[in-house]
């Protein structure tokens, strides 16, 4: 059980695709304008990462590992056909705004990059888990910086959910600000910057419980670790 | 900081000044923008004033603020007056009596983002005062183009317009355009000299242009006397904004404007000698400054001429300093004596 407890742990935090892998990011910067613009994307890229990373395992011992790249591809293309096809069916105006990055989300590599990297060496049931984790790890990233450039830019929140629940949602939107408007949220580079901002928290937050777990540890370590993001020692 | 620059300021600064190199700098900057405001402020009231000095009073407050939350120490970063003249820039770069919130989230992007992000002074790869501009003129283009006509010193809507009480409708009744701004926006086949003819702008607007451009080249010619800018920016950049000028001019009279207009309106002075020879995100070696003001003069006019922004200063200086780094790597200078370094080769 512990090793569910583990991939748990990873996909929404220590190895966070959004946050700390940083893949993924043409989507989660090009899409994240408004809240109900990430929720269409999370949603459509959790069910493809679920349904892949559990495929994938399910043919990890037939496909030969020299064509293993090609026939994942395939396998992630059609569930994002899926998606594609599902989101024009029930969400058509959503379907219609997100254009083109419903079909990218084929060439997310976070996706790919799990596929190879776990979902071909384990088990189902853990391909399943890790896939549904990282998914949602990406997925809630997605949503917070949606939320934030939403509210940064308009001044507004869960504006037009309509477009992905219906008409239920027709009166959700919270006007937090009125006549409010900060392009520069809107525009992509708002999106590197909040981007970059919530990846910073995340260090932050990381360093604070790191001290206040392990007050006695800080000992510099000789070697330096290569990566992008996360706490570098 | 250049070490080049600093050496240049501390001979120029007269001996028993206790001022540190980069202070003295700074201050001699600020001191050679004075014939420049003092000529805006003729033209476009006391706007501009005000403009400069929250601008001045919100840099040294984010700058202190910041690096408290960084745990520097605050007094030498205050005392090199670089927020200061971060704030001078920005604020005569800004529309007369801009509301204060326009000038406090430029900045914010000016000194905490753009510069103290990036490590503080002499760290940062942008020019701080140009990142604001440019990020105000993204998010508030409204606010960022309502520039008042030539206007008495002191206008009745002063003080409203400062704290953003008056609305956007009446700014708008009050503003005109700038001549880069009118004649961008003239009707698409319309011959240069009818629409020169047809009396665009208010009265006395090309005239207030003109005057406060040579104020700023005074200014400028201040600087490169007290040998603080090397010539090598100013005139790469001003040569190869004349010399594309004219090509555009040469090659379509009625569509395009002429160098001299370009020359003498908008930015152009202001930024040849203020913001493209700023140490920090210029290019170090002689030959290396000449490639980087001829890039910013030719990005200007391409931008002005065939892009969708009447005035091009700030992306095109933005856009050099991008270019700096790899400047910078093919334009070391050869040490006397030694052979001739391969490009690329290592260090």
């Amino acid at each position: 059980m512990s090793q569910w407890h583990t991939l748990t742990r990873q996909g929404l935090w220590t190895s966070n695709p959004a946050l700390v892998q940083l893949l993924g990011l043409c989507p989660l910067l090009a899409v994240s304008t408004t809240v109900v613009n990430s929720l269409g994307l999370a949603i459509a890229t959790l069910f493809v990462m679920v349904g892949s990373s559990t495929a994938v395992s399910l043919v990890r011992n037939q496909v030969p590992s020299a064509i293993r790249l090609p026939a994942f591809v395939m396998i992630i293309a059609a569930f994002v056909t899926c998606a594609e096809l599902l989101m024009a069916a029930y969400a058509y105006p959503l379907y219609q705004l997100l254009g083109i990055f419903i079909p990218l989300i084929v060439t997310n590599c976070a996706i790919l990059g799990r596929a190879d990297a776990f979902a071909s060496r384990q088990p189902v049931g853990l391909a399943a888990l890790d896939g549904l984790m990282m998914g949602i790890g990406f997925g809630s990233v997605l949503v917070v910086l949606g939320g934030l450039r939403e509210l940064l830019g308009q001044g507004t929140l869960l504006s037009d959910m309509a477009l992905l629940l219906g008409p239920i949602a027709a009166n959700w939107q919270l006007t937090l600000v009125e006549d409010y408007q900060f392009l520069f949220f809107v525009l992509p580079p708002g999106a590197f910057f909040v981007a970059g901002m919530l990846i910073a928290l995340k260090n932050v937050l990381d360093q604070h419980s790191a001290t206040r777990t392990l007050p006695a540890a800080a000992s510099p370590r000789a070697e330096r670790r290569v990566r992008v993001t996360g706490i570098i020692k | 900081m250049s070490m080049l620059h600093a050496s240049h300021a501390n001979d120029a600064s007269s001996a028993g000044t206790t001022a540190p190199p980069t202070a003295s700098l700074m201050r001699w900057v600020i001191i050679a923008t004075l014939p420049g405001i003092i000529a805006m402020t003729y033209c476009f009231g006391l706007g501009v004033l005000s403009n400069i000095v929250l601008a001045a009073a919100l840099g040294v407050l984010f700058e202190s603020g910041v690096l408290y939350l960084r745990k520097r120490p605050i007094a030498p970063a205050l005392n090199d007056s670089s927020a200061l003249l971060t704030g001078v820039l920005l604020g005569v770069s800004l529309p007369p009596a801009s509301p204060w919130w326009l000038i406090g989230v430029g900045m914010i992007a000016a000194v905490v983002v753009a510069k103290q992000l990036y490590g503080g002074l002499g760290h940062n790869p942008f020019n701080p005062a140009m990142v604001g501009y440019a990020l105000l003129l993204v998010s508030f283009p409204t606010y960022m183009t309502l520039w008042a006509p030539p206007q008495p010193l002191i206008s009745d809507t002063l003080w409203a317009q400062i704290m953003g009480t008056l609305p956007i409708a009446n700014i708008d009744a009050l503003s005109g355009a700038t001549p880069l701004d009118a004649f961008k926006q003239k009707a698409q086949g319309m011959p240069a000299f009818q629409f020169w003819a047809s009396d665009p702008l208010p009265d006395g607007t090309l005239e207030a242009w003109r005057l406060i451009s040579l104020a700023w080249l005074a200014g400028g010619v201040l600087l490169l006397c007290k040998r603080i800018v090397s010539w090598h920016i100013p005139t790469a950049m001003l040569g190869s904004l004349l010399i594309m000028a004219t090509l555009f001019y040469m090659a379509d009279a009625d569509g395009f404007a002429s160098p001299v207009f370009h020359l003498l309106t908008g930015a152009t002075l202001f930024g040849a000698f203020f913001i493209a020879t700023d140490p920090v995100s210029a290019a170090t070696s002689r030959r290396g400054k000449l490639l980087y003001g001829a890039g910013i003069g030719f990005l200007i006019i391409v931008i002005r001429n065939l892009g969708g922004y009447p005035d091009a200063v700030a992306f095109a200086v933005l856009l050099m300093n991008l270019c700096v780094p790899l400047i910078d790597l093919y334009t070391v200078p050869n040490p006397m004596g030694h052979p001739k370094r391969i490009l690329g080769a290592p260090r």
